[in-house]
């Protein structure tokens, strides 16, 4: 089974891409570090987005070229970044007072872990090591909807969308949807409700690699993800 | 009124064994590299580190946990492209940390300079970071209730201050610094440049002078990104 999965998933940029497709004109939104941040790139054409960056800096653009770099202006992955029009400095507990205060519209992350009851682990694996949470804690509350981007499963084809987490929890009730490699599915009272799924995955198949009930409301739509 | 001092010694001086610092910065941006240097150069030990990270490299924050004078760090994400210095040491068990999300370590510095002592956040909130601290349901929702963070010393890096210690600072380097600034016994300001006063507009003035009692001038400093990208160390290993 999880070869086959393996065949046709989508990739981490086409899982960007198809969360990119949401958001809104107008919209202030932060993107955790790493596989978060390629959403970005596939913002849609004709569409406004403010990017709120942790340390400091809301409307910044793209990394500058090689060379070019102010290690002055980066963001909150310690990335060299440019400014778009519009841009503001401010410091740390403004910051959070935007990510806390409601202020921001959006705001996702990546996933060890999600919970039916919207409960996210993504900050330790609880196995030891040096622990490190940054924003993860403040981000997952405040911002009018918090996404996550992951693979269905993990590497060894276990399910990371579950009826409890059994990692270290970063938040509690606070995914509003979870953008995979195969399926679209949004966290409605307690429940995970799947709104896309590939087309050439069965919802059984789908439930099989899921770790709790996979509710529908009305119709499920096909995961549509551009070839990149 | 003059706060300035001739020298980085000069500025450092007074930081003894046992101090408390806040060490302004996110990662290299912001971070008083000159003033770490200083403070390595002075020697104090058993220092607890207030700063978002846990250094990078050999240089600045790294550098004086390698020198071993830092007895506890509090901060938000001990991890960076080179964090060998801190790790090794917290596996050892030579280092205490202090893991707190990045918001509520903003929220804890700015309440110290507030003069709020303790304060709710939705932050960490069923987490194992909550643990053993007072929760309490506002609205409907619960909260953590968090402590106040203040230091013996802050070693902050602004871009332009004046003799009465007004600061502006450059882009993102701002972060923690403000809050530091207001959060400590004696608050120390690296700047790039010493103006006259009057010469910053005073709608400008991001830390007003009150929360600052020395400035020294450091006019081209150096960036930890740079001297890690030249695999630079401090102190300066002999060749």
């Amino acid at each position: 089974m999880s070869t086959q999965l393996d065949t046709i998933k989508l990739t981490n940029a086409q899982i960007a891409w198809r969360a990119a497709q949401d958001l809104e004109d107008g919209a202030y939104v932060n993107l955790g570090i790493g596989f978060p941040e390629m959403i970005a790139t596939f913002q849609p054409e004709g569409r406004d987005v403010v990017y709120h960056t942790e340390n400091g800096v809301l409307g910044f653009g793209e990394a500058p070229a090689a060379g070019e770099e102010d290690w002055d202006l980066i963001n909150a992955g310690k990335k060299a970044i440019t400014l778009k029009p519009g841009a503001a400095f401010f410091h740390h507990a403004d910051s959070f007072s935007m990510v806390r205060g409601g202020h921001l519209d959006l705001a996702v992350l990546g996933a060890y872990q999600v919970a039916e009851n919207g409960d996210l682990a993504n900050w330790s694996t609880g196995k030891g090591g040096v622990p490190a949470v940054g924003g993860a804690m403040d981000l997952v509350h405040g911002a009018k909807r918090v996404a996550v981007v992951t693979d269905h499963v993990t590497k060894k084809g276990e399910p990371k969308l579950l009826k409890r987490c059994t990692m270290p929890l970063t938040g509690v009730g606070c995914v509003t949807r979870v953008y995979t490699s195969l399926a679209v599915i949004d966290i409605e009272d307690g429940h995970f409700v799947l709104r896309e799924k590939l087309e050439a995955l069965s919802f059984d198949d789908l439930q099989a690699v899921t770790g709790a009930e996979l509710k529908t409301k009305g119709d499920v739509g096909v995961l549509v993800a551009k070839v990149l | 009124m003059d706060k300035t001092v001739a020298s980085l010694q000069e500025a450092v001086a007074g930081i003894g064994d046992g101090a408390s610092v806040m060490i302004g910065g996110f990662g290299g941006s912001g971070a008083p590299i000159e003033l770490i240097h200083a403070l390595i150069d002075a020697g104090p030990k058993n220092l607890t580190v207030i700063n978002n990270n846990a250094g990078n490299g050999h240089v600045g924050l790294a550098a004086l946990i390698e020198q071993g004078q830092v007895a506890k760090l509090i901060c938000s994400f001990p991890r960076s492209a080179d964090p060998k210095v801190f790790t090794d040491l917290y596996l050892a068990g030579k280092i205490e940390l202090e893991l707190v999300p990045q918001g509520t370590l903003a929220e804890r510095i700015r309440a110290g300079g507030a003069g709020i002592p303790a304060f709710y956040t939705p932050s960490s909130y069923g987490t194992d970071i909550a643990e053993g601290k007072p929760v309490a349901e506002f609205d409907g929702r619960p909260y953590v209730q968090e402590r106040w963070l203040k230091a013996d010393f802050a070693l902050i890096k602004a871009e332009t201050g004046d003799p009465m210690g007004n600061l502006t600072y450059r882009m993102a380097a701002r972060n923690f610094n403000p809050l530091m600034a207001m959060a400590a016994g004696t608050t120390i300001a690296q700047v790039s440049r010493v103006v006259q006063l009057g010469e910053i507009d005073p709608e400008n003035v991001v830390t007003p002078g009150i929360f600052v009692d020395r400035l020294v001038t450091v006019a081209e400093p150096k960036q930890e990104e740079t001297l890690n990208r030249e695999g630079a160390a401090y102190p300066e290993v002999a060749a």
